[in-house]
């Protein structure tokens, strides 16, 4: 393709950076995604995992271009690139082509995404018209392959059905088909398993992993569920009070996690390990995005905090070693080096 | 029976709850919906049971119909020796101070209106419960402080709490009868790791300082497995699998647990060496038409599935360690029950 040739290789697929995401309300000013940088490669698959009000779900809006304004501005300094070019200010006409042809957003809760008084068939027909220009009977055979690949059962008979007359399962494949309608090369699924039974959720993670393969397409998946980003995905963010804290290979960063909420989020699953003991906790509640605390949002729940910790605000910074970050200032060469030297 | 080692408590034997299905419009009976079809468990003092499955399969109207919030069509529930089903409303009253229920949605279950401290007393007063005003005011505040909350809560409304602190609430909301046993609907569905975490200490806190007994419904294995002694899998209205948690876990027997265990996401499975997910296929069928013979038998992929199991509808047999499984297979696999 004509695209593929025209970008450089070293050019991510999507690179958000210095990200500003803040909603004006009556009661203040939320800064729900304060600084959130990171890069998704083609084809890859990124988990974005954090508790509720960490700003995940804004980060998605915002590279979609659909945060409402008001209440909501990204700030002057924000940058969205997808395959080098800047987004944040693009034209409105431009950032529609953007979202019918080269992202695709699933949600959590596909019966409020489908519109229940009309067919299931000529929902994803109203798709395929929209972002690929597809007439009548045309159109309609690629509803129906598209419902095939997305492995829905007896997808002619589904094609005339209503959403209320199909399960869970098979409206978040409708949502899928209808997604891939416009052949994305980022996927963007915000908790698409959530509201499903673990069973049927293991289905459609199955189906997205395929789809991923087949279409060499690029996911980055929004979930609270570690257990799911594990399985799912390459490299996985870790966001904490609107700021990414630890990003790395997921197999690092869930087995070896160096920022200590990383840890402390780790350790509070319960298990088979925990059967019998009582859960590790993090002390404390979640900040509110109206007021993070000052110098590293973390530190009045961190049991590794310094007199540094509250004063002032750590970068991202390097791990020796490896490919990955954290934000933290046990990672900062000095600390480090002191802690070597206790060590020895 | 199908009980495990603690003095029993709680007993439900052969428990229905059959919902007649009405068309929207004519209100004509299109069928029956078995949403619980003959189930049979127990419940010991201090005990923690785990009700798992998915959606559908019947767990909350279980709980339901055993607390008699549904009046259930066929069966017997027997609480600390007497029938709960043929109580009479003052014998009812009695049985719901000593039996109580917490639900998913704490914000749904609470009184807007009512302050924290307010709708404890409000319990207490209907229970005659810590006599005087003030000895339930005071009640109140210690009903807080063992949840984890603090006296000043009292004066604050249900919206001026977080999930978690709402989830306490319930909790303490359910203590306040002093019950032997609580029936916990999917208590930690809604809330974050974090909180979550926070949650379960106290339940599991709650259950070694006064002895409680839970029936503990979810959705989520890994948090069944961290809390409960034993655990009960259902499918589509009936129980398939029950045993101690730590077997049910290691060594499950029915293909269905097999499939549910195996289809939860974890840290480790990628690093696991040769692990193949047993993947199910399609949807449950619905419970107002369930297949014949075992209701689990279009879905199964157990190596001897044959016409038998197209037939006969097993029942649970034991299979072991405690364990009862119903799967004619792997009855005959095992030489016959006990």
């Amino acid at each position: 393709m004509d695209i593929v040739t025209r970008t450089r290789a070293d050019e991510a697929l999507l690179e958000v950076s210095e990200l500003r995401t803040y909603l004006h309300t009556r009661t203040g000013t939320a800064r729900a995604v304060d600084g959130v940088s990171l890069r998704v490669e083609r084809g890859e698959s990124l988990g974005l995992v954090g508790e509720s009000g960490c700003g995940k779900t804004m980060t998605a809006l915002s590279v979609m271009a659909l945060v409402p304004s008001p209440p909501g501005e990204i700030l002057p300094g924000s940058s969205i690139r997808f395959e080098g070019e800047e987004l944040v200010g693009a034209a409105e006409a431009r950032l529609r082509r953007m979202r019918g042809n080269e992202v695709s957003m699933i949600f959590q809760e596909p019966m409020t995404s489908l519109n229940p008084v009309h067919r299931v068939g000529s929902q994803v027909v109203e798709a395929l018209q929209l972002h690929r220009g597809l007439r009548g009977r045309e159109a309609a055979a690629v509803a129906v392959e598209l419902l095939a690949e997305v492995r829905l059962p007896d997808p002619e008979v589904r094609f005339g059905e209503y959403p209320h007359q199909l399960s869970g399962g098979m409206r978040q494949r409708v949502m899928i088909a209808m997604a891939l309608s416009c052949e994305p090369r980022l996927l963007i699924a915000d908790e698409p398993t959530t509201a499903l039974d673990v069973t049927t959720q293991a289905q459609i993670l199955g189906l997205l992993s395929d789809l991923r393969q087949r279409r060499g397409m690029a996911v980055l998946l929004i979930s609270h569920d570690l257990g799911v980003v594990a399985e799912f995905c390459d490299r996985v963010a870790v966001m904490y009070a609107g700021q990414i804290v630890e990003e790395g290979s997921a197999q690092e960063v869930f087995h070896h996690p160096r920022h200590p909420y990383t840890q402390g989020l780790l350790a509070s699953l319960p298990g088979r390990r925990s059967r019998g003991t009582r859960l590790a906790v993090i002390p404390g509640v979640a900040p509110s995005p109206n007021l993070w605390p000052h110098g590293c949002r973390f530190h009045p729940r961190c049991a590794f905090v310094m007199d540094r910790c509250a004063e002032q605000a750590p970068d991202l910074l390097p791990i020796a070693g490896s490919e990955r970050t954290a934000r933290c200032w046990l990672e900062s060469p000095e600390t480090a080096a002191a802690r070597e030297d206790t060590r020895a | 029976m199908i009980a495990g080692e603690a003095e029993v408590l709680l007993e439900v034997m052969d428990l229905s709850m059959h919902f007649a299905a009405r068309d929207g419009a004519s209100g004509r009976v299109r069928g029956l919906v078995r949403a619980v079809d003959g189930i049979s468990f127990t419940v010991g003092r201090g005990e923690a049971l785990g009700l798992v499955g998915e959606s559908g399969c019947g767990k909350s109207t279980t709980a339901r119909s055993l607390l008699r919030l549904l009046e259930p069509t066929g069966g017997r529930v027997v609480f600390d020796g007497v029938d709960v089903l043929s109580m009479d409303a003052r014998a009812l009253r009695a049985f719901r101070g000593r039996a109580q229920i917490v639900f998913q949605d704490p914000f749904g279950s609470l009184n807007p209106r009512l302050t924290a401290g307010g709708m404890l007393e409000e319990v207490l007063q209907v229970h005659h419960l810590a006599g005087e005003a003030t000895g339930r005011r005071r009640r109140a505040v210690e009903l807080l402080e063992l949840v984890g909350l603090r006296a000043e809560h009292a004066g604050r409304y249900p919206h001026e709490f977080s999930g978690g602190q709402r989830q306490r609430l319930g909790i303490a909301r359910a203590l306040s009868v002093e019950p032997e046993f609580i029936v916990l609907d999917e208590p930690v569905s809604a809330l974050d790791v974090s909180v979550q975490a926070q949650i379960l200490n106290l339940l599991s806190d709650l259950k070694a300082d006064l002895g409680l007994a839970y029936l503990f419904i979810a959705h989520d294995l890994a948090v069944v497995e961290h809390l409960c002694d034993r655990v009960a899998v259902m499918y589509l209205g009936k129980i398939v699998e029950i045993g101690p948690a730590e077997r049910l876990y290691r060594a499950p027997r029915h293909p269905y647990t097999k499939a549910l265990l195996s289809a939860v996401p974890s840290l480790d499975r990628k690093s696991e060496p040769g692990y193949e997910r047993t993947m199910l296929t399609g949807d449950p069928p619905s419970p107002m038409s369930p297949p014949s013979g075992c209701v689990f038998h279009p879905r199964c992929s157990h190596p001897k599935k044959d016409e038998e199991c197209r037939r006969d509808m097993p029942d649970l047999e034991e299979c072991g360690e405690g364990c009862f499984v119903a799967c004619i297979k792997e009855r005959s696999r095992l030489g016959g029950g006990a």
